[in-house]
């Protein structure tokens, strides 16, 4: 009689009602866009500036003499000159300053200055790393003209890729991003469909199940890689995100970005069956994104972490997203270079549809 | 009309869940381009009976065939040639009229044009809005609408009228009888008997998940008063809701 049915034409219409309504949901666009963004904003801002020492210079002290000068040629080391004794030690016993130096004349000759230097406890850190200088410009001071006797230290920089902060940040932001699409996205979505019989209407036509849940991850995963790729652009061109091959590496995240969405809905698809109403939703899926977010790299190294939290740490899929991205991304690595992180992230997705088959409801 | 085809056969059907018997042993047949109606109070069995031959639930046990399919092994072809209108269905959000008719029609593999079909159902005006922003009227002629775009042998109302107003709902009976008269068999469901009598060439009464009568409206009349019985208050030549309509007028308006 008719042309037979096709499946594939009703997948891509379900696609595209889908994707038009995503685009058109405030939420979708502030998880997907605007939070990655702003963070990488924050941090793109804040980063780049490394360590600083507050060194307060003390009322009184003496300001003209080598000591103070070669300080202030030191980029590390901070002067601060004008706050007076009573600023001076509140801020020293609350950490906001580092160490307070007073430098006096000798009257009595030599050594022609004396330097006064008093550390904090509320900043040890700190105190070493000036100690350390410290110990450093008095030596080349007081041996100015003087021929080492046992060594003498040649020092010579290599020079690297500059890692900037955003080099770390985004990949992180990226993968927070694609977790949170897919996962408030796709449970949120379903659920809603489901509760208000969209699913049932589609039902009574032709449609296959297969269709309609292909048709809406055809939907999320395009709508998760061009705010993926929005963010990249944003990165690179504003922030200097390296992007080693360009393109290439491009290309290579977008490839682990569509892997990670992927796996990221089947934790939705899961949320959405387990739901037992609206307001369920967000508790259950941030139980499922806080700890991935706070634990797996996306904002500190997991190195960072105490030793014990570390095994958790790996054992999460969005490590390894954030993992393979870095690598990808500063260290120009292919896709084939982090099979190990892809396999991980297969191997979740695996156990997490396995999951999602069994609770997920239709109606 | 003469003597018709049945297009539907519902044979001993029986939908029993865990606890209760939703149908026990329903037996009917609809003809070929009539306007059936199934009546009866909520909890009956009316909306089950419907979804199952709709192929949306499974049935216990019994025998159902549309347009010589059964439900059984030919639910996706059964799909292809009816429409359905489901009580309190939702539509995909965020999306306008004309959107999610280009959406039904994907799902149902055929090409239409989406304002010819809303058009059809008198809602041009509305293309480019929201389904949520349509008015309860208007909601029910756009579900009406998404069940045409197969041009379908069957489309099937659960409760199409519920909670409309007066004109709505006489503006609503017009564009059913419109789509019979177009060739399509309609099966509906009511709670108004003043709707059925009008609109229905054949009705079947479900209680208790048992059909306890089916003929046409004027048969099921003239049995009753045959038997004798009498209204309590004899018959005006107009009723309130005559009344009603001819002082706020004709036309259905939308708000």
């Amino acid at each position: 009689m008719k042309k037979p049915y096709s499946n594939t034409k009703a997948t891509l219409a379900l696609a595209k009602a889908s994707f038009r309504s995503i685009m058109r949901s405030p939420s979708a666009v502030v998880f997907t866009l605007a939070f990655p963004l702003i963070f990488i904003l924050v941090f793109g801002f804040l980063g780049g500036g490394g360590v600083k020492v507050d060194l307060a210079i003390a009322p009184g002290s003496d300001v003209q003499n080598p000591i103070i000068g070669a300080l202030e040629k030191i980029a590390v080391v901070r002067l601060v000159k004008d706050q007076n004794a009573a600023e001076v030690k509140t801020n020293l016993e609350k950490g906001h300053l580092d160490a307070v130096i007073s430098v006096q004349k000798n009257p009595a000759g030599l050594p022609a200055f004396i330097a006064d230097v008093k550390y904090t406890s509320a900043s040890m850190d700190k105190g070493n790393i000036l100690k350390s200088i410290l110990n450093n410009l008095l030596y080349s001071l007081n041996t100015q003209n003087v021929k080492p006797t046992v060594a003498q230290i040649k020092e010579s920089t290599v020079t690297g890729r500059i890692y900037r902060t955003i080099d770390f940040i985004l990949p992180g932001q990226l993968g927070f991003s694609l977790l949170s699409t897919g996962v408030f996205g796709t449970a949120f979505v379903f659920f809603s469909l489901r509760q208000t019989l969209v699913i049932k209407r589609f039902f009574a036509t032709p449609v296959k199940r297969s269709s309609i849940v292909i048709g809406e991850g055809l939907a999320r995963i395009g709508f998760a890689l061009i705010g993926a790729l929005f963010i990249i652009l944003v990165g690179h061109f504003f922030f200097h995100f390296t992007l080693i091959h360009g393109t290439i590496t491009v290309l290579n995240m977008l490839v682990l970005a569509a892997i990670g969405v992927i796996v990221f809905m089947g934790f939705g698809f899961v949320v959405s069956g387990l739901a037992k109403s609206e307001s369920t939703i967000p508790p259950i899926s941030n139980i499922i994104t806080l700890p991935q977010f706070l634990l797996s790299g996306t904002f500190f190294s997991i190195n960072a972490f105490p030793s014990w939290l570390q095994p958790i740490s790996r054992a999460l899929p969005l490590t390894y997203l954030n993992d393979a991205m870095r690598k990808v991304a500063f260290e120009g690595a292919g896709l084939w270079d982090v099979k190990h992180q892809i396999l991980i992230m297969l191997i979740w997705g695996l156990g997490i549809y396995a999951v999602a088959v069994k609770v997920f409801k239709w109606e | 009309m003469d003597k018709r085809n049945a297009i539907i056969s519902v044979k001993d059907l029986v939908k029993t869940y865990d606890d209760f018997t939703a149908v026990q042993g329903i037996s009917f047949e609809v003809y070929e381009h009539e306007i059936f109606g199934l009546l009866g109070p909520n909890g009956a069995g009316k909306t089950t009976t419907l979804e199952i031959i709709e192929t949306l639930r499974e049935k216990t046990s019994g025998e159902i065939t549309v347009n010589g399919l059964s439900v059984d092994k030919d639910a996706g072809q059964i799909k292809q040639i009816i429409g359905v209108q489901l009580q309190a269905a939702g539509y995909y959000p965020s999306l306008n009229l004309v959107e999610l008719m280009e959406l039904f029609s994907g799902l149902y593999g055929v090409d239409i044009k989406p304002m010819e079909m809303l058009e059809k159902v008198n809602l041009q005006d509305k293309a480019k809005a929201k389904y949520k922003a349509l008015s309860g009227g208007q909601k029910q002629r756009f579900s009406i609408a998404t069940t045409l775009i197969n041009s379908p042998k069957i489309i099937f109302l659960d409760e199409p009228t519920t909670g409309l107003d007066p004109q709505a709902r006489r503006n609503l009976w017009d564009l059913i009888t419109e789509i019979r008269n177009g060739g399509t068999t309609v099966v509906i469901t009511t709670h108004y008997m003043d709707e059925a009598e009008q609109l229905c060439d054949r009705v079947a009464f479900v209680e208790h998940g048992k059909v306890i009568a089916l003929d046409s409206p004027d048969n099921l009349i003239d049995n009753l008063v045959s038997s004798g019985f009498e209204r309590k208050k004899e018959v005006k030549k107009a009723n309130l809701e005559d009344v009603f309509i001819h002082l706020t007028g004709q036309q259905w308006r939308e708000g």
